[in-house]
């Protein structure tokens, strides 16, 4: 039985060690969708982006964009539409959001900046970097670089029904997401599905992110992510497309990858990216970490980022 | 139905302006305009033979369906504007106009026990941006503006990338589950390659338009 209550009137304070929110927090007008950017550090100093992954939200660097700002940086994220604190949007697309990271930039600086980006905010912030590499200096890259799956081997026919099945799916819930919200829970129900998803982090983490992704409705918690959205889908794009331009990336990159299998995970191995690799990336292998590779390892990815940034050349 | 005498689906956020032009008993039409265009008012003269109702629905960010904020299109979000519209009018033969034709064909593989057969004309938006990017893919800027057609369709639209792989995927689940004959009409004179693709398949052949209304009502 859920209770709604539980946890609402320690929510505001719940903690995490290292955790810092942050130092400013302002709004950025996307084309008409209000885009909510968060600030860590000096107003002065050169700033260095943080692009999230998909279902993610820009403070879930509450503990690794401080040891990025405490060491001189200007750390600016944002919530990416439909997620966090940003405004829900009709419409998503991968350009979309494109626009939205380039109007983010655009309220910060005209300057050239570094960018590091996660899973899914990667694969937007490195198509940025292809298309206007004067915006931008330097790239890091977490566990989101691009991947040719290797087809299931089943027969066409079977592929034409797993198809059939997933376009059939998504228009379904298309049907009816006008009237969908996302499902309430109580307050350690929210950290313990999150949990599912993330089933490496801790609960004291997945607590900390229900604290600061979630709103709390009278039946119950909610995360604040549109519930318009869903995992899987379909489109025209196709991998090796991004592969096939990788080589060429225009800006010297750092790029991990956690290598312990996760659901949100690439699944993708030093081999399998190493021939696609543009000339002088610095590859970081992780074998005992999943994913989300900032936030197992934070201090160590910290230093490996600010060691880049100090060492590469623009 | 409204003043202006459109009825309004919603489709998750969107409002989506459904127009019956004609009200009869027997096989149901839907009518899909093209890039930039909206329903016509009147039913056009080359389908005023067809014996059923007639249905024109303004896609997300055309004619009198909401104009979102900030863009986002996808050829694929306006399938599910087409698939709304099958959802309140029931099993219906497409009849699609340049991007609407692209819309048509998916949802023809997409809904094939919906979808009495769909026909492909030419029209704005056939060729969609090609079959793969660009060199560079750079963000795509636009004005937001309360007209229709939004600025945001017509440039996310235009650009729609349609490798022909991925257009064999929709014409196999036609095939396979379709019970048309055959699933789709190319009407067009204009052969992207996704079109040439599903034309390459059992799934489509090319035909004449009043062919393919005469052949799909009698199979409703």
């Amino acid at each position: 039985m859920t209770d709604p209550h539980d946890h609402d009137a320690d929510a505001e304070h719940v903690v995490y060690p290292g955790a810092r929110r942050a130092d400013r927090r302002r709004s950025v007008d996307s084309y008409g969708i209000e885009i909510a950017v968060y600030e860590w550090g000096d107003r002065d100093a050169p700033v260095l982006l943080l692009a999230h992954g998909g279902f993610d939200f820009a403070r879930t660097y509450d503990v690794f964009a401080p040891m990025l700002a405490d060491a001189g940086w200007r750390v600016v994220s944002w919530d990416q539409r439909g997620h966090g604190d940003s405004q829900h949007a009709a419409l998503y697309s991968w350009g979309a959001d494109g626009r939205d990271a380039l109007a983010v930039l655009d309220s910060t600086t005209d300057t050239p900046v570094a960018v590091v980006g996660h899973s899914k905010g990667a694969g937007v912030t490195m198509d940025l970097v292809h298309g206007l590499p004067e915006r931008f200096t330097r790239f890091v890259n977490i566990d989101g670089l691009p991947s040719a799956r290797p087809q299931p081997d089943v027969s066409d026919h079977e592929r034409t029904r797993m198809a059939a099945r997933t376009t059939a799916a998504w228009l379904d819930h298309r049907r009816a997401i006008a009237s969908k919200s996302r499902r309430p829970g109580s307050f350690d129900e929210l950290a313990k599905r999150r949990g599912r998803m993330n089933p490496r982090l801790s609960i004291e983490w997945l607590r900390y992110l229900v604290s600061a992704g979630a709103r709390h409705d009278p039946d119950g918690w909610r995360w604040k992510l549109d519930p318009s959205m869903r995992f899987g889908g379909f489109g025209p794009w196709r991998p090796d497309w991004s592969l096939r331009r990788m080589p060429k990336f225009p800006r010297p990159m750092l790029a991990l990858l956690g290598m312990m299998p996760e659901e949100m995970g690439s699944g993708l191995t030093p081999d399998d990216v190493r021939p696609h690799l543009p000339p002088g990336t610095q590859l970081e292998v992780f074998s005992d970490t999943g994913h989300f590779i900032h936030i197992e390892k934070p201090r160590e990815v910290a230093d490996l980022v600010l060691r880049f940034l100090r060492d590469s050349n623009p | 139905m409204s003043a202006d005498g459109f009825q309004t689906l919603i489709h998750a956020k969107i409002r989506l302006a459904l127009h019956p032009l004609e009200d009869r008993p027997g096989p149901r039409l839907l009518l899909l305009h093209g890039l930039g265009q909206r329903s016509p008012k009147q039913t056009p003269n080359e389908i005023r033979d067809w014996p059923g109702s007639v249905f024109a629905l303004d896609f997300t960010g055309h004619g009198a369906s909401t104009i979102p904020r900030g863009g986002g299109y996808t050829a694929e979000l306006l399938m599910g504007d087409a698939d709304a519209a099958l959802e309140k009018i029931g099993p219906a033969t497409l009849l699609g106009r340049g991007l609407g034709g692209y819309v048509a064909a998916m949802l023809a593989g997409a809904r094939a026990q919906l979808v009495r057969g769909a026909i492909v004309c030419d029209g704005p938006g056939l060729a969609g941006g090609g079959t793969e990017p660009g060199k560079s893919t750079g963000p795509i800027v636009a004005d937001s503006t309360d007209r229709a057609p939004d600025p945001f369709a017509l440039l996310e639209l235009a650009t729609d990338l349609r490798p022909p792989d991925y257009a064999s995927t929709f014409a196999r689940q036609a095939l396979a589950g379709s019970t048309a004959t055959p699933p789709v009409t190319v009407c067009a004179l204009e052969r992207p390659e996704w079109l040439t693709a599903w034309l390459g398949s059992p799934a489509a052949t090319p035909g004449t338009l009043a062919d393919a209304l005469r052949r799909y009502a009698q199979m409703q």
